[in-house]
Formats: structure tokens, sequence, C-alpha cells
């Protein structure tokens, strides 16, 4: 049996602990924290925080704790109410967004990572740059061939309801990067956030460009390396279904073929 | 000066500061016309807080009923109280249908019609034929219309190919004799220092709420634009005006669309009572947001709050069909249920008037160019320099904005800025950067880096958010404006003891945290100073000691210099533009604003 391990200079070191000094009801969060300023490891610190003294969320203890005991910490965030996509990160275990995610939901400590797989700018902010260019290449906009009306293009209800459950995406990349398959071929597989939005523009009864969008699609790699997976479906805080959407390109394809 | 720092230097015709709904629109007018522009954002563009706007977008298409722009333009006017300046609220509303269909063109998912039109719901103070009916204008998308709209955009500047600054952070601009000639700006991943000759800059900066302790804003709004604009020397104005949203949740500060009671909802208080029907007869829980927000606190302060403290207020959505709720407000029964852990088919929501908007901003005429007042002209043009969206005071929504007019003011007001910039640009060389361009920027920033006092900034932060949440907060007086002068000012006078702790080049929150609080700052004392100064109610500013509109002597909007070394403001005036740009509407004469 192959064993797989981190590099050397990857694996995480067991770092600081900071006390709350007089609490009663203590939550102990452990956080992958890595500067590219040393040439030391990564490490988990702890960071106990007094839940009598802290909002609901796990971005609430985030921000208290860079707040009041160590302004080091860092990650992004901003909108605080899951709309906006900064505060994607790996908690307990599973890719979301630490604005909804709630503490109470978490039995022992919290484990908070940055989004797997991704290059690691500082603590828990990774490198997008990757995941914005495989959104960027789907063309994400609306192409149209005939000309436009003065008003706007008629579009029927239910047409309309077939973008629901699509362009909801925040583009936060909690599918993209709980995906195995993405994991092992994220330059060339487009991934599921990338798919979704592929998807939510061929769905879109406006527009005309169909072919050339499943011609783009039409690739071993930046579509058929979902292997159904699911984690995308599971892990997306905003409850779409990235792999569904998936299936029906698949299905655009074997029923234009 | 340092030597450790060192320019990237770049060139550009135009520079946009932000990523949002104007500045994306602002960025991709000026792509379009072949304008070498650059687009300079703190946070990828979909994570700007246009993304949280919900209920929708105001033009007067007529998709579900008789509309006309003039009604709308009227609906603005009585809702900013008259300090609104009308030739720009006749662009504003003139230009909102087209605007519109430019969006649905980008691809935004609107609603739609049995008919398969854009769909339109009714919001606070939008009415038919100059206040008679209840209007449906609010263009919507579900109750995600910002997001719809930003991502959006979003994906037209890509298309087009707009050149991205991300997660670069604009530390200042460039001033030379006047005119604003560059920025310069921290590259958040790397440390590094960019300087951006241009000869135009586009603050498209967002609001600041972020000054109070509960905002439905982001932690990312905080106003940089308008900071740098007082820090070169220039005012804001009619910063007083801070809008209160009737509806965020109770806690958490989180949004609920003015689109639930559009869509039917309500307000009730302990007794159970749909209380608005006394303040506001006819509109009821429809009227403008500052009225509905004033009623709330009423309700609250004459005891008749709900909960175990009675210190809120419930919204029923639970009578609507729940079909609607799923179709038309999936977003907010949503938040309500991780938020307040709320059915919102079942129960009510909990909800507070909270701090949601920003009236005041960057003075600007209709064209998005920045003004001051110098030597008697009250219009004089800053060149170089423009603004737009909420960053800016055009001033459309005068004393308080109506709902779905903020969204209509990205897009229209980002495509004005873009043709504007073309036209200024015609034939006109870049402007050569002064001697020391960008030193002074490096020395702030270095400062803060290297700042090794006691005081975390989060500290100082919570003090300032504390002062302006008690003391300059729906209702004012006199005494409790005076008491909160002081605390901003022993603030800011404490500013020396900040301690940065994280020292690194490499994403330093702490120091760009603290580079927004010093922000933050000087625009908390630029609104505190507004409102102790303008001695009348009008619109969101309701002063207790000065019940009253008092147009004689205050229709007017307050300008607003901030000593940026002492924190010492001063204060002058700019006559409201009482006249519209055509001769399609005569100019609105003021009248008792009653709902």
């Amino acid at each position: 049996m192959v064993q797989f391990n981190l590099p050397k200079n990857s694996r995480p070191t067991e770092g600081k602990t900071f006390k709350a000094e007089g609490a009663t009801r203590v939550k102990r969060f452990r956080i992958y924290r890595w500067s590219p300023d040393d040439n030391q490891n990564p490490r988990i610190d702890t960071y106990e925080v007094d839940l009598d003294k802290c909002g609901p969320m796990v971005l609430d203890a985030l921000i208290k704790i860079k707040n009041e005991v160590d302004q080091t910490l860092t990650f992004r965030r901003s909108c605080r109410e899951g709309i906006c996509g900064s505060c994607a990160m790996n908690i307990d275990g599973a890719n979301t967004l630490a604005c909804t995610k709630g503490i109470a939901e978490i039995k022992g400590d919290v484990a908070i990572y940055p989004l797997p797989h991704m290059p690691v700018v500082k603590d828990l902010v990774p490198d997008l740059t990757t995941f914005y260019a495989q959104h960027a290449s789907i063309e994400p906009w609306l192409q149209t061939k005939t000309e436009e009306p003065k008003k706007e293009w008629l579009q029927t209800h239910e047409d309309r309801e077939k973008l629901d459950g699509l362009y909801e995406c925040i583009l936060c990349a909690c599918c993209s990067t709980s995906c195995p398959s993405y994991w092992w071929n994220g330059d060339r597989y487009l991934g599921p956030a990338a798919l979704l939005q592929a998807y939510r523009w061929l769905a879109d009864s406006r527009d005309q460009n169909t072919t050339e969008r499943l011609d783009f699609l039409e690739d071993p790699f930046k579509l058929y390396r979902c292997h159904t997976i699911m984690n995308c479906a599971k892990t997306c805080p905003k409850g779409l279904n990235p792999a569904k959407a998936i299936a029906e390109i698949k299905q655009m394809m074997v029923e234009r073929a | 000066m340092t030597a450790s720092y060192s320019f990237n230097d770049h060139t550009f015709d135009v520079v946009v500061v932000g990523a949002g709904g104007a500045g994306l629109r602002a960025t991709l007018g000026c792509v379009e016309r072949g304008l070498k522009t650059a687009n300079i954002t703190k946070v990828f563009p979909t994570r700007s807080h246009t993304v949280a706007a919900q209920g929708g977008v105001a033009a007067s298409l007529g998709n579900m009923g008789p509309d006309d722009w003039r009604w709308h333009m009227y609906d603005t006017v009585k809702g900013s109280d008259w300090l609104g300046d009308q030739d720009a609220i006749e662009y504003l509303c003139r230009h909102a249908p087209d605007a519109v269909y430019e969006l649905e063109h980008f691809g935004v998912p609107f609603s739609r019609t049995e008919e398969g039109k854009i769909y339109q719901r009714p919001f606070g103070g939008m009415t038919t034929n100059f206040g008679e009916g209840i209007a449906q204008r609010t263009c919507a998308a579900a109750d995600r219309t910002g997001h719809a709209m930003l991502h959006t955009l979003y994906g037209q500047s890509v298309r087009h190919k707009a050149e991205f600054f991300i997660e670069y952070f604009a530390i200042d601009l460039i001033m030379d004799g006047g005119k604003c000639v560059g920025v310069v700006a921290l590259d958040m991943a790397t440390g590094e220092i960019h300087r951006f000759r241009s000869s135009i800059v586009i603050l498209a900066t967002g609001g600041y709420g972020r000054a109070y302790f509960s905002a439905t804003s982001a932690h990312t709004c905080t106003g940089d634009g308008n900071a740098m604009v007082l820090r070169a020397g220039l005012p804001l104005q009619d910063m007083e005006f801070v809008q209160f949203h009737p509806t965020g949740i109770y806690g958490s500060g989180c949004l609920i669309t003015e689109g639930s009671r559009g869509e039917g909802g309500y307000l009730v208080n302990s007794e159970g009572e749909r209380f608005m029907e006394r303040y506001a007869p006819s509109a009821k829980d429809l009227a403008s947001r500052d009225v509905v927000s004033r009623a709330m606190t009423i309700e609250i302060r004459e005891g008749r709050g709900v909960g175990p403290h009675k210190d809120h207020i419930f919204l029923h959505l639970d009578h609507l069909d729940p079909k609607i709720l799923a179709e038309r407000l999936p977003g907010i029964s949503e938040s309500a249920r991780i938020f307040a852990g709320v059915d919102v088919t079942k129960e009510p929501i909990p909800v507070l008037p909270t701090v949601h908007y920003n009236m005041g901003g960057i003075p600007t005429n209709y064209h998005g160019e920045v003004l001051t007042l110098t030597d008697g002209n009250p219009d004089t043009v800053v060149p170089g320099l423009m603004a737009i969206g909420e960053a800016a005071c055009v001033s459309v929504h005068g004393a308080n904005r109506l709902g779905s007019n903020s969204l209509i003011d990205l897009v229209v007001f980002g495509r004005a800025a873009g043709i504007r910039a073309a036209e200024l640009l015609k034939d006109k060389a870049k402007p050569e950067l002064p001697k020391g361009a960008g030193d002074e920027a490096i020395a702030r920033l270095d400062h803060f880096r290297n700042a090794k006092g006691k005081t975390p900034t989060a500290e100082l932060r919570l003090q300032m958010q504390r002062a302006m949440q008690e003391d300059v907060a729906v209702f004012r007086t006199g005494e409790v404006l005076e008491q909160g002068r002081k605390r901003i000012a022993e603030v800011f006078a404490r500013r020396p003891e900040i301690r940065v702790s994280d020292r690194s080049m490499i994403w330093n929150s702490d120091l760009i945290e603290t580079l927004e609080f010093d922000n933050l700052i000087v625009q908390a004392i630029a609104t505190v100073e507004g409102a102790v100064g303008r001695q009348e109610s009008r619109g969101a500013h309701a002063r207790e000691d000065f019940p009253n509109r008092d147009d004689e002597n205050w229709m007017k909007h307050t300008l607003c210099w901030v000593d940026t070394k002492t924190g010492k403001p001063s204060v002058d005036y700019r006559p409201v533009h009482t006249y519209t740009l055509s001769n399609d509407i005569e100019y609105i004469k003021p009248k008792a604003r009653v709902y």
C-alpha cells in the first residue's frame, strides 16, 4: 500500500495556544496559520473563545479573535450575510462560509483551514486566480445574434424559472475546492463552479450562442472530468447543485451529437 | 522618505477606484469608448457591497401599469425632502428605463411578468400620478437584484477585457495644484506600492456604514474615497444624512428588503397593532424609509416594542402565500432563518432600524465631476476627479433616498461618468506627476505599518462606532450631538496610541483595517459636524429640538472640510439646484411631506 505524506515543509506543526481567562463557556478554535515571510512550516494555533461574549457564527469568532487576541490572524470577509462569498474556508472538515456557519453546529473543537488544494497566500487566504480565470473562460455574459429589442428581451415565466438554482452562485469556490477531480486536474478541468455558470448561460432562453458554448466545453478535461462525486452539491453554502448542472450540460452534448 | 518602498508606475487615461455597480458600469463605459482604463478594487468585483442589494432597481418601465419618469422624479424629490438637486434627479429618472433595458440586454436575470416582461414591485415612496396611487416601479430579480446586477456587470467587464487591479487598496489621490493626476495603491498580495498616473480618477468607493456599530453595510464599507477627498483638502457634502433602513434583523443587522413590505409584509408593535397606519395613513408600511424608521423608534420608545426587552418590532410575512415567498423573497427567507432562526411562513421577523446608506458624500454634478466651493462659486469643477455611486452626492437622494433608487443611481451615473470622461479626454495630454508624487501616501502607510502604540485599532474603531450609534441616531438633539462630537474628537485624539501588530507586507489586514479606521474617523467627524450645524429636521436628519423643516434657512447643502492632521472640521454651504434640466418638467416646489 502506497502511503502519501505532505512534503516536509508543508506539514503543520503545533502552534501557540491563547487562553480565554475567566470564561465559563469556552470553545477552542484550531486555526491554520502560514505566512510567506518566514521559512516556517504551517502551524495550528489554538484560540479559546468565550461563547458568552461572542456572536453565533464562526466569522463572529474569527473577528473576535482578530480584534481582541491576535491581530495578525488573516482571512477575507465582507458582507457577513452569505452573499459576497469572501469568507469561504474549510470549517470542521467541510468547505463553507464562515459567516453563515453557526458555531453551535460544530461538536468539539472548531478546526479551520483555508479552502483545500489552492495555493495559500497567507493563513486562511487562498489564491483564487485560476478559479477566476476558469469562470471568465466560459464567457459569463449574454450572447445574442439577432438585433436587440428596444425594450427588454421577452422571457416567459417558465423560461426564467430555469435559471433558478443557477444564477444565485456567489463564486465562493467552496464547490470547486471540495472536488477531488478538481484537486487532481484543477488546471484543465473547469470545476463545478465554472460549469454551473456555463450552464446558467446555456439555460438562458435569451442566449443564442448555445452551439459555440457547447463547442468550447466539448473537451475530455474541461467538462468530462466530473465523475459525479457530488461533493460540490453537498458543500454548497447556497444550497445549489452544480453536479446537476454539469449533468444537464452532458445531456445537451448527447442530444446534439 | 523611507527607502524601503519603491513605486510600480502605470499610466492610464482613466483609473476607476471601486468595482461595485457604479465602478463597473463606469469602467465598461470608458473601455467601450477606447479609453485606457484601470479598475482598482480592494475586493474581487463580485464581492463589492452592491451584491447585497435586494429589492430592486427603480425605473418607470410601466410594465405593471401606467408609469412616467416625471412621476418617478416627483417621488424622488419628495423623498429627498427637497434637498435633492432637481437637474440631477431629472437626469436620473429620464435615463432610468434605458439603463434597466441595458442591464437586461447585458443578461441580468430579472423576474418576469406573465407577458414575459421585467417584473416590477411596489416600493416605499414610489407613487403614480404625483402621489396619488401606489406605483409598481421597482424592477426585481427576486430579492437578489444587486447580486444579479453585479455579477452581470462583472461578466460584461470580462467581455470587454477591462484591466483590473484586484485586492489593491487605494491609499490616496495624487493632487497637483488643485487637480487630480492619479492615485497610489497597495497591492495587498505582495505589499508592492503602485502609482497610477491618469487624466481622470473616478471614485466609486461606496458608503461608510461601518462608522456605526450596527449597519447593514459590509465590513468593507469604509468610505475610503470620501476620506481620500478630505485628505486632498476637498469637502464632503450632506454627511449628516444617514439612512436607517427600517428592517435590519434584530441583533445581526442583516438586511431584510423593503420589497418584503412591497409584497405585502407589514410591521406590528407589541400590541399587535399595524402602527404605520397611524403615522402614514395613505402609504402605511410603504412610506419613505426615514418615516418608517422614526415611527418604529417612537413605538419602541413609548414601550410598545416587542421581545423580552421591548426593544424591537415584528415584520410579518407569514400571511403571504408560501409560493410567493419562495419565488419573490427567497433570499430574505434564508437570511431570516440563518440570522434570526425564523421560518417566515410561520413567524414574524424581529427587526430594528439599522444604518444602511449615506446620502452624503463627494459633491458632484450630474456628469459625475467633483465639485467644490471656491471664490464664491459653489459649482467649481475639480479637474481630473469624478465620483459616482454611494460615494458621490450628486445629489439625487437629498435628505433621504427612496428604496431602489440607489441601484439605478449606480448605473445611470456610472454610465454618465464614462460618457463625460470620453468627452473630457478628446484631446488631452496625460498630466505629469508632480515631484514627490505619492510620498505622502507612503508616509501614511509606513506610519501605520510601524505603529507601536498600546491600543489595537479595533478598540478605537469600537469606541467610534458606539459614539455614532448612540449620539448620531434616528432622532437627534443638539445636546446629544454635542456629546457625540466630543466623543468622536476623543477617538480622533487617540490615533497616536494605535498599535498595528502585523508587520508583514503580505496581505496585512491589520494594516488595511487601520487605514480603513483612519478613513472612517474623519467621515465620522464630518457627519457629526453637519448634524450639529443643521438646525432643522429634514429627511433622515430628525432634530427633536428643531422638529420642522426650515426651507428659508436650510434649503442648502452642507459642505464639510476636515483638517485630517488635526481633526478640525469647517463648514460652509452650497445652494440646492432649484431648476430642472429641460422644459419637460417644471421645478417641483417644496410642500409639506406627508405619506
